[in-house]
């Protein structure tokens, strides 16, 4: 069984959501897509100042089999991208919930509402 | 045997393979291009003619071909290659042609083209066929062009969907897309055939048609095929016939009495021309009368027995330099006069019997998720006592080493553990019997010495490798190598 | 009993016998009767070995062997007899997609070698494994420019070969992409109207050179407006001639594409040939079809895999970057092999060679005083010239001593009037072009 954290919340496309406040999130995968997807081998992100939307694909992960686009749980703009993983992607698969992909400001706060919580995602999957 | 170095390593500057003439014109020199040349090195080799041969030779021993032994690849139909298509292909004068010669000067190559078109046709039950496309995919993608136009000319335009099932392989889906159409994909049942449910849910004016493979690819036939057809046909749709699996359908159906409008059949299969590990082969596709002015230019029409090419207005254009893989082409046309009527009839009989003996002699060792009879090949669910909990790629590399080729595994999707027979009607019954002896030993060492299948292959030229470090590494040149070894040191 | 099929009685019976039925026909039962064949196909009955070689070499006949001095995009040179010698083993000729590393280092390693010598010739970052020829090539290297600039419009050369046109053409109208043509300009890619044409709509420039009409083509300044827009410039060149001209990279390019034909591929009725693709690194994700990568297995010996696989049609479907799942390997094997015996010294010498007999025909033909040059630019080996005399008559006269050369481009587009093509290899004669020359000398 993956591991689920508290405090964050969750989209059904295996995003972990971790608010930093009231309209700043910080976005990546869940352990669970992490495993399902086996050895990630490359991120693709978008660059700060681009805009992303709520249910859109803003970036994709692949792995030595497999490639799985980001569906954007949110929409806002992209503040800050992580760095790190452009040359150490395996840091997904080492910690998930640690390897934070984008973090962006939201454009529209209440879509968070919609979110799953840690209970409802453990259930999800 | 452990040989491993690259061509590029055997160099030693000033020396040479080739002879060629002499220089007639001295007075002409490249120089006089000037601004034009090329100012940067070039990274090739310099190799003697011997260093050049033995290298290669080494290099083909590391190879797995259909001379070494079985060859199950589910889906792949890895038939014997004849020698004498070989032959055929590399004598005479067709290696010689140039496309543009006059056509009274290549009569022979265009007779070649239009029989094997009329001889496609038969067997498929089909008006015409055009040899053009270059693989099974480049079929489907013509094919695909080939419905788009049909209902573009009518100027039906909101037809821009086509059914696939969610069975199919991964090019149907793909080739749709570079057609500019879109995927609807349906479900298949629990048997992994089409639900006629789900297809009618999804019947519109705005479909264009539908992709099937048939047998599917569980190698289970779709019975209610004339049914699906009519729902396509009276939805106003065509009906594309992916021919991966017609080797099981020679001389028994044809997909044109199924009631299919456009396919392509993959030569390189069930026409036993060499898969030259992974290409070239031939996609030719046939279509009903009512489209065969669609079909792409250039083609090859006859007129008394005068045959000529043909680029018309109505074609959907050109997709090939000119006439596809004429050489795969001459090969698969040998192929079909070696069998003769006669022999094609038994074709696919003999495949569908040679995999229905396996799926028998196996069923008690590896899990059978289909019931009923398959036809060309047989598709299992993993080990069925696994306590070790050995996945399928474990069982495929354990294969290896008993000098056999892996089946094809994880595909279909549909089972986690797909492992895919397909032995094919030119294997006798003494491989079979020692392949079906192999997998059921393979079985017992799963559960009594798991470790031999975690770690295998081992009497391979490699063991298994690391996919992770190609991917993130990214060396695809000597040049790479080179820049990677001096970031090393 | 038939020789392909290994089943006496005997070893049917016992299997009908173990799969508990009676006869084949009972594995078909599911499939319906209305459909099932009841009749043999109308096809002509088995033939023996001997009646196929007889049958072959009767249709050969009907062929004619001819002393080719024309080109357009396929190219007599020579194949070193080592090519036919190391293609024909059927480790290389019979193994399927090494898809089981294992067992495939041999196809992977040549293809990573075929792959360095891509590289080496463009002077771009990686190739593919190879596409299906050199039109589908330039089709996909349009495809991959769009989707990096996100861009549905590409520019096209007007001088790249008519072939190669129509088959990018095709693919953008059904995709729903579309063109705009650069117009040539004294039989080449004209700078000034694709400064004129270029903006942020277009996702590329394809260009060709040698060109269509086999002139050089100078692109001074052309990827740079191309960059100025965030578009790519894509070059289209037969590889053998980038041995001697200006590669890919020294012009700026993007993308390189083309057909392999020229190194080492017998031109066998136009296929099967074998279209490269190379790109910069920074654009690989987007570029189709397979990639051979280097590692090393679990001892740590050298090994090849395919890699990157997560772009192809098998596992992305209908997100694939393309939906062609083969290369022409075998035939990329003919290209490796020709490329290692060849070597830098090699290629430059047949260059040198075929630009010589070029040009000695060139000047002999200018001579007659039937012919002109009204383009007046640089080529290699291949040359396109003017004359009012009957392109038919020319044909004819050829055809007459074996010859085909002096192809007509009226052939191709009305836009051609007069126009006539010739090439020559290192493999053409003195006698050879003489000859040519003396029959044409009689023409009025």
């Amino acid at each position: 069984m993956s591991k689920v954290l508290d405090g964050l919340l969750y989209s059904e496309s295996h995003e972990w959501i971790k608010k930093l406040s009231d309209d700043e999130v910080l976005i990546g995968i869940t352990e669970f897509a992490a495993e399902q997807l086996g050895s990630i081998v490359f991120v693709d992100l978008p660059e700060a100042e681009d805009t992303i939307e709520k249910d859109s694909e803003f970036g994709a992960v692949e792995s030595v089999k497999a490639a799985s686009d980001l569906v954007a749980p949110l929409s806002g703009e992209v503040m800050e991208m992580n760095e790190d993983l452009v040359g150490e992607p395996e840091l997904v698969n080492e910690d998930a919930f640690g390897a934070w992909f984008i973090k962006i400001k939201l454009t529209n706060p209440e879509e968070l509402d919609s979110l799953l919580s840690p209970e409802e995602y453990k259930n999800f999957i | 045997m452990n040989y491993n170095k690259l061509i590029f390593e055997l160099s030693i500057p000033g020396r040479i393979g080739y002879s060629l003439p002499k220089e007639n014109y001295p007075n002409y020199q490249l120089k006089d291009l000037t601004e034009h040349l090329r100012d940067s090195d070039l990274l090739l080799p310099e190799v003697s003619e011997l260093d050049c041969v033995r290298h290669y030779s080494n290099v083909s021993k590391k190879n797995f071909g259909v001379e070494n032994g079985f060859y199950p690849l589910g889906s792949c139909t890895m038939k014997y290659n004849p020698k004498i298509n070989e032959e055929i292909a590399k004598s005479y004068s067709f290696t010689k042609l140039h496309p543009y010669q006059p056509i009274r000067t290549t009569q022979g190559a265009l007779r070649v083209y239009h029989e094997l078109q009329v001889a496609l046709s038969e067997i498929s039950g089909l008006a015409e066929f055009s040899l053009n496309p270059y693989a099974g995919a480049h079929g489907e993608l013509v094919g695909l062009m080939v419905m788009k136009e049909y209902h573009a000319t009518r100027k039906d335009f909101k037809r821009t969907k086509v059914i696939i099932p969610d069975s199919a392989h991964g090019s149907n889906p793909a080739s749709t897309v570079v057609c500019g159409m879109e995927v609807v994909e349906i479900k298949s049942n629990e048997l992994g055939m089409v639900d006629i449910e789900s297809l009618k849910s999804v019947l519109s004016d705005e479909i264009a048609g539908m992709m099937l493979t048939n047998p599917n690819t569980l190698g289970i036939f779709e019975s209610d095929i004339c049914e699906i057809t009519k729902l396509i046909h009276d939805a106003g749709g065509l009906m594309y016939y992916d021919g991966a699996n017609l080797n099981a359908m020679l001389g028994k159906v044809r997909p044109g009495d199924m009631g299919f409008d456009i396919m392509h059949i993959n030569l390189h299969k069930t026409f036993s021309t060499p898969h030259g590990g992974g290409g070239p082969g031939a996609g030719p596709i046939g279509v009903r009368d009512f489209l065969v002015d669609y079909l792409p230019n250039p083609r090859v029409k006859k007129m008394d027995d005068y045959y000529y090419i043909a680029n018309t207005a109505e074609s959907l254009g050109q997709i090939s330099s000119f006439f596809g893989n004429f050489l795969v082409e001459l090969r698969a046309y040998s192929y079909i006069l070696t069998l003769g009527k006669e022999n094609l009839m038994n074709v696919g009989k003999l495949a569908t019997l040679n995999a229905n003996y396996i799926r028998n002699a196996l069923k008690d060792d590896y899990y059978l998720p289909i019931e009923g009879y398959c036809m060309h090949e047989v598709v299992f669910d993993g080990l069925l006592d696994n306590p070790n909990e050995i996945r399928t790629f474990d069982v495929a590399k354990r294969l290896l080493d008993y000098g056999m080729h892996a089946p094809t595994i994880y595909f279909p999707l549909l089972f986690h553990q797909a492992i895919m027979i397909e032995p094919t009607e030119t294997e006798s019954l003494q491989t079979i019997d020692e392949f079906i002896k192999v997998m059921k030993l393979i079985a017992k060492e799963a559960r009594t010495t798991p470790e031999l299948l975690r770690n295998a292959p081992i009497n391979t030229p490699i063991t298994r490798t690391d996919e992770v470090f190609a991917a993130k590494a990214m060396i695809f040149s000597y040049r790479d190598y080179l820049e990677y070894i001096n970031r090393k040191v | 009993m038939f020789k392909y099929f290994p089943h006496t009685k005997e070893d049917i019976n016992k299997m009908l016998k173990d799969i508990n039925i009676s006869s084949i026909d009972e594995l078909f039962s599911q499939i319906s009767k209305n459909v099932l064949l009841k009749e043999d196909y109308n096809i002509k009955s088995e033939m023996s070995e001997l009646e196929i070689r007889e049958y072959f070499k009767n249709l050969s006949n009907e062929n004619q062997e001819l002393t080719i001095f024309s080109g357009l995009g396929l190219y007599d040179h020579y194949q070193p007899a080592i090519i036919d010698a190391i293609t024909s083993r059927q480790e290389f000729l019979t193994s399927y997609t090494p898809y089981q590393p294992e067992i495939s280092q041999g196809t992977l390693q040549y293809i990573f070698e075929y792959q360095s010598m891509i590289q080496a010739l463009t002077g771009l970052d990686v190739s593919n494994a190879s596409m299906y020829d050199g039109s589908t090539a330039s089709a996909e290297a349009c495809f991959m420019a769009c989707n990096i600039t996100r861009r549905k419009k590409v520019l096209i050369s007007e001088t790249v070969n008519p072939n190669t046109i129509n088959v990018i053409k095709t693919y953008l109208k059904f995709r729903g992409y579309d063109f705009e043509f650069i117009s040539s300009k004294n039989g080449v890619f004209d700078v000034e109207d694709f400064k004129n044409k270029m903006s942020k709509e277009y996702a590329s420039v394809i260009v060709q050179s040698p060109n269509f009409f086999g002139l050089i083509e100078d692109y001074t300044g052309v990827s740079e407006i191309a960059h100025e827009y965030k578009g790519l410039l894509i070059q289209n060149s037969d590889p053998s001639t980038l041995a001697v001209l200006k590669s890919p990279m020294e012009n700026g390019a993007d993308i390189a594409c083309g057909d392999c034909q020229s190194l080492g591929v017998p031109l066998a009725f136009g296929g099967p040939a074998l279209g490269y693709l190379a790109t910069l690194k920074k654009y690989v994700r987007k570029l189709p079809g397979r990639i051979a990568g280097y590692t090393t297995d679990s001892n740590g010996l050298r090994a090849y895999v395919l890699t990157l696989q997560a772009r192809e049609q098998h596992i992305r479907r209908s997100k694939a970057n393309s939906n062609i799942c083969s290369n022409q390997s075998l035939i990329a094997l003919y290209v490796t092999v020709y490329s290692a015996l060849m070597g830098k010294s090699g290629l430059e010498e047949v260059n040198k060679l075929s630009y010589q007999n070029a040009h000695y025909m060139y000047d002999k033909l200018l001579a007659t005083g039937k012919f002109y040059d009204n383009f007046k630019k640089p080529f290699l080996k291949e040359f396109t010239l003017e004359t009012t005399i009957s392109h038919d008559l020319i044909g004819e006269a050829l055809l007459e001593n074996n010859i085909f050369g002096g192809f007509s481009l009226e052939k191709i587009s009305d836009k051609y009037e007069n126009l006539i093509n010739f090439a020559a290899t290192e493999k053409r004669t003195k006698s050879e072009i003489d000859k040519l020359i003396k029959v044409l000398e009689g023409l009025s």
